[in-house]
């Protein structure tokens, strides 16, 4: 049934000459990517599904480390420029030859595509990219710039012939589609299907699939039913209230990974009346969140065993910091706060809050595994030392902008949040910039730190960490400023999440770190 | 309703704190907000969305960059297709399930039809649609669980009902979604019926003498089919709208999915163009539906539509 | 008794009490709808857990199986849902946030329904065509379009549900009670009364309106259940009520998640109480309108 059906695709589906042994593979995936333009749309979806067509000049191994993409190697020659080689004899789908001048105009056009909802704007702000000669370019900073290999890994590489001036429209119709990776474009039908094909000149290792079909499936249960049903080859999220079902049927294999993805809590650092924290009855009551004492007995009343064995159903880990080990710059020191729920009420009651207070706990509903699930689960565990713990949740278009900036003056709406956070630069000064350093929207420093804790300790040392170009001088820096925000619990770490791919027999994912699902990662036993 | 649209969904909220990037900086949040139009007042917004209107353009998706009427296109045949499948197997199933139970209402197999359809309208269609998917996908293993099949070129008509695989997927939604309407032509056609049978026109007819066959074939049937028609003309709007709720289970590729996806993701367009081009269907399909009315009903002039 | 009474005219109740006990069906399941309101009104009383009350509820006992012991000691006989919520507990709270919106609702839209359309029928003109145009366009839009539309805009909550189901639902109820209302008012008594003297107020519901209640009733019970369905696939599409004061809708869909993993119970239980509430309500409803539609009479 399976390969009849795959004919019937194939048939229906493609023009192209298939070779008689036609590997073909169809995954099931969980979100889908917006649109084929490697520019268009700077998340991880639409990031997924474009490096299938699009090399990078550094590609990101599955633990996020850097390999060699379209540049063989890269070194950073003074304090403010790097050097990149470029891969010679690469030819793109189309048979036309890559070299500078498709990087440079890929720099130029990524950040300035119409009607963008984000852009890679991010990553070349602040650079300049200059052709030396055929194959090797110059990328200018400003200011010293440790994290270029992290931002130049996130540039696809469109051709100069025709990428560069065409539109989104025309990279959704397959007219602009046309990269050096190891697949080319075949199809692209919104909500139903993308396909691709083998790229037989690819210059690395050869994909082993012929044809690789990419069918959106948002629904876990459908996902999981499709891959029941022999649908699809592959999934990927796979629910972890299926897992271990999934784990007994001797037809499927799961393969695991954690991610770079931390579950944490904010608190409101800043306002001395915030306004979903009440006294005892709903009266005002001075933010007893920017209590050190406080923010520890929440941190130890959370039973963080309880949320991955039961919520996450044990596909989860506990989390005491904000990448998990072995990630660049994380700290030896930190573990886990463990459950305590009496030293939690003797905290709150140095605090001086012996009998509690009333706090709303709010987080999205359809964002990280299983959140509403882990929001309910806090605010039963914290109602239970006394801080009665209201429990709200709402889709995470509302919840976002209002968690961001929903109060008055665009300050953040809330009190006390659930939220995740996904390193994409795999190392710890992106959650440190972002999460715990003061927020300054000059310096970009900050966006999303919900709860405004800001400490100048953590600050500069941030500051200083972001302008050394040597790894290990580095990587203690960051160390340093993560230990001195956990401690003084600007977040509460609960747990990093864990990815889960499904495949049937005979195939295996090569989980990833940055959550992303491609075809070149499925590989056969 | 436009009006209502638009500044509801306004009001919720904008889509950009969940579209970028969360390594965005303030900046580029910024950025996006002033590159989807949303930095300027809603009531000047609102203007500029009626100018696009006057020429045939519903905005820009804010997620997918592309044209609002163009996305919606691109999924009305998906959802017509299923609608149209749905209305059919309510037709095939419902009449002659109705009209046996009108014609013997004391049988004991007609009360259990009509128990049936009350169960019918009362299933709730997202628990059913995964009852379905549990039995005939995974368990049997008979029909594919989601998404829609190939399709191929017919008459100049590109569906998945002209492939086997195509109608293999589509039979469960289908089925799914005609439930509630399975019961509803039940109803109709006993009611019209029973209500039939005690005219004079039937009585008259059975006195003449005329087979049986051809009193319930021509003259019940001609005149039970005008209330089933209207209900049904009027019931494809609403199969296209609860599509939704099939669709999202099903995981078919159609407009409902899109509605629900560009709500919840608050892609203000693609909501108001929905929207409109629904509200364009009902008009039509009210059109479409008063002139088979005419035809099968003489006594009822197209010119007393206005009143 | 009987034979005394058979001997009396019957009045009007007494005959549709006689008229309704002919369908045993309709009986049992009216039966049936009794004992699910009482549970209902009865949940704090014979529940083992408040699973509103979060100090009650520990994720600990999540996902048990239907006969399992909670941690507090009492056996969950339907087993327990993701969040650890005893489900026999959280289908009886879940019944009356059911009931609570199902009928409010119901109630709602019929009393503005019913004044929408007798303002209709009887200032007649142009109110009555603007009023019917606006009854027109909003029958021929699906209720589940508008309630979702208004769900998302409003937000989640049972006060906001409300407003969306009755926003859906007026419509029927002012096109029926119109269409009556114009019959009525045509009628002799009407007219008679008009002569007299008597004023539109007293006109209105004391001659009017009583002839209406009967279509208004049958319209009543279905659009009820129809409310309850309509709550719950709100809830089930993700813009319903909120997943820490469950409804039946919400229970299912919370199980929703669970139905591929072997753990039938947490949406199979909420399901069944749901069909048979509103199947029970459907097969009064139905057994009304056959026996308050003269038409049918034989």
């Amino acid at each position: 049934m399976k390969l009849k059906q795959s004919l019937c695709v194939l048939l229906a589906t493609t023009a192209l000459a298939i070779p008689a042994a036609a590997e073909e593979l169809t995954i099931g995936l969980a979100s889908e990517p917006t649109a084929m333009d490697p520019y268009f749309h700077n998340l991880g979806p639409n990031n997924a599904v474009t490096r299938h067509i699009f090399d990078r000049l550094i590609l990101q191994d599955e633990n996020q480390g850097m390999k060699p993409g379209l540049a063989t190697e890269w070194k950073a020659i003074d304090d403010l420029t790097w050097e990149f080689k470029l891969r010679q004899g690469v030819k793109y789908h189309d048979g036309s030859p890559f070299n500078a001048d498709d990087v440079v105009c890929s720099w130029e056009r990524a950040p300035n595509v119409p009607n963008s909802p984000s852009s890679f704007g991010t990553y070349t702000k602040g650079k300049s990219v200059v052709k030396v000669d055929e194959y090797t370019v110059h990328i200018k900073t400003e200011a010293p710039y440790p994290l270029m290999p992290n931002d130049v890994s996130n540039i696809a590489i469109v051709s100069s012939d025709s990428g560069c001036e065409a539109t989104t429209e025309d990279y959704n119709t397959g007219s602009a589609s046309i990269g050096t990776g190891p697949f080319k474009f075949v199809s692209y039908s919104p909500g139903d299907s993308i396909v691709l094909a083998r790229n037989d000149d690819y210059w690395g290792d050869k994909p082993i699939w012929t044809k690789v079909t990419l069918k959106p499936i948002k629904s876990g249960p459908s996902r999981v039913a499709a891959l029941l049903a022999g649908d699809v080859d592959m999934i990927d999220q796979v629910p972890t209230t299926d897992i271990s079902t999934l784990e007994k049927k001797a037809d499927l294999a799961l393969s695991q990974g954690v991610s770079n993805r931390v579950i944490y809590l904010h608190l409101d650092h800043k306002r001395s009346d915030s306004p979903f924290v009440k006294a005892n009855g709903g009266g005002a009551i001075d933010n007893p969140l920017r209590k050190l004492e406080v923010r520890q007995a929440i941190s130890k009343a959370i039973n963080r065993d309880a949320i991955v064995e039961r919520v996450m159903e044990g596909v989860a880990i506990k989390a005491g910091q904000l990448l998990p080990e072995g990630f660049f710059g994380v700290s030896d020191k930190l573990a886990p706060v463990d459950y305590d729920p009496n030293g939690a009420k003797e905290l709150l009651a140095a605090a001086g809050v012996p009998d509690g207070f009333e706090l709303t706990i709010h987080g999205p509903n359809d964002r990280y595994i299983n959140d509403a699930k882990i929001a309910e689960a806090i605010g039963q565990m914290l109602t239970r030392i006394g801080i009665k713990t209201d429990v709200e949740t709402m889709p995470r278009s509302v919840y976002f902008k209002r968690a961001s900036r929903g109060g008055p003056n665009e300050t953040p709406e809330f009190s006390f949040v659930l939220v995740g956070w996904g390193a994409g630069s795999g190392e710890a000064s992106s959650p440190l910039k972002s999460l715990v350093s003061t927020h300054t929207p000059a310096k970009g420093w900050g966006a999303s730190n919900r709860g405004r804790y800001s400490n100048p300790e953590v600050d500069g040392l941030v500051e200083k960490a972001l302008a050394t170009v040597d790894d290990d001088a580095r990587q203690k820096l960051l160390a340093q400023a993560t230990e001195v925000a956990i401690n003084d619990v600007a977040i509460i770490p609960l747990h990093y999440q864990v990815n889960t791919w499904a495949a049937k027999k005979g195939l295996k994912y090569i989980a990833r770190t940055d959550e992303a699902t491609l075809a070149i990662g499925v590989v056969k036993e | 309703m436009s009006l209502i649209v638009f500044f509801g969904v306004n009001v919720i909220g904008d889509p950009v704190d969940m579209l970028i990037n969360p390594e965005a900086d303030q900046a580029e949040i910024e950025r996006t907000i002033r590159a989807l139009g949303l930095d300027k007042p809603i009531h000047e917004q609102y203007l500029y969305f009626l100018k696009g209107i006057g020429s045939g353009d519903f905005g820009k998706s804010f997620i997918f960059g592309e044209p609002a009427l163009k996305l919606i296109l691109h999924h009305m045949p998906a959802t017509i297709e299923l609608a149209l499948v749905s209305l059919i197997m309510a037709i095939i199933l419902g009449i002659p399930l109705g009209l046996y139970a009108g014609l013997f209402p004391e049988r004991r197999s007609s009360r259990l039809i009509m128990a049936g359809s009350i169960l019918g309208f009362s299933l709730p269609t997202f628990w059913v649609g995964l009852m379905m998917i549990m039995l005939f996908a995974v368990h049997l293993g008979w029909l594919p669980s989601t998404g829609r099949g190939d399709t191929a070129v017919f008459l100049g008509i590109e569906s998945s009902l002209w492939t086997r695989d195509g109608l293999s997927h589509l039979f469960m939604p289908a089925l799914n979604l005609a439930l509630t309407n399975i019961s509803l032509v039940i109803r109709l056609t006993r009611a019209g019926v029973r209500e039939a049978m005690h005219q004079d026109y039937i009585k008259f007819a059975r006195a003449k003498g005329l087979h049986p066959r051809r009193v319930i074939g021509v003259h019940l049937m001609k005149n039970i089919l005008i209330p089933i028609i209207t209900v049904l003309g009027l019931e494809f709007g609403s199969l296209m709208a609860f599509s939704v709720v099939t669709e999202s289970i099903f995981a078919w590729p159609g407009m409902g999915k899109l509605l629900i996806d560009s709500l919840l993701q608050l892609d203000r367009p693609v909501v108001v163009a929905y929207l409109m081009i629904i509200v364009l269907f009902f008009v039509v399909i009210n059109l479409v539906v008063d002139i088979l009315y005419s035809v099968l009903d003489p006594r009822v002039r197209l010119k007393d539509q206005g009143s | 008794m009987s034979q005394a009474a058979g001997l009396l005219v019957e009045t009007p109740l007494q005959r549709f009490r006689a008229e309704f006990r002919e369908s045993k069906i309709a009986v049992a399941a009216l039966l049936v709808l009794a004992i699910i309101v009482l549970l209902a009104l009865l949940a704090p009383w014979i529940t083992p857990q408040n699973p509103y009350d979060l100090a009650q509820v520990d994720v600990l006992d999540g996902k048990l199986k239907p006969g399992s012991e909670a941690f507090a000691g009492y056996t969950m006989w339907l087993g327990s849902d993701g969040a650890g919520r005893d489900l026999y507990s959280a289908i009886l709270y879940g019944l009356r946030v059911s009931l609570t919106v199902g009928l409010a609702a119901g109630f709602l839209a019929l009393v503005i329904g019913t004044a929408i359309g007798l303002i209709a029928a009887y200032s007649g003109g142009r109110t009555e065509s603007l009023i019917m145009r606006a009854v027109d366009i909003q029958l021929s839009f699906p209720a589940v379009l508008i309630a979702l539309m208004l769900v998302a805009i409003l937000g989640r909550g049972i006060d906001k549900i409300i407003i969306a189901l009755v926003a859906a639902q007026w419509a029927y109820y002012a096109r029926t009670v119109r269409a009556t209302a114009l019959v009525e008012s045509a009628k002799e008594y009407v007219e008679a009364a008009r002569c007299l003297g008597l004023s539109h107020a007293r006109v209105v519901f004391r001659h009017v309106l009583p002839n209406c209640l009967a279509p208004l009733i049958v319209i009543g019970t279905v659009q009820t259940a129809s409310a309850i369905a309509l709550e719950s696939t709100l809830s089930f599409l993700g813009v319903g009520l909120r997943q820490t004061e469950p409804s039946l809708g919400v229970l299912i869909s919370n199980g929703f998640e669970y139905m591929m993993s072997g753990r039938y119970w947490i949406s199979f239980f909420p399901g069944i109480a749901l069909l048979v509430t509103i199947v029970s309500i459907n097969l009064v409803g139905d057994q009304l309108r056959d026996v308050l539609n003269p038409r049918l009479k034989r």
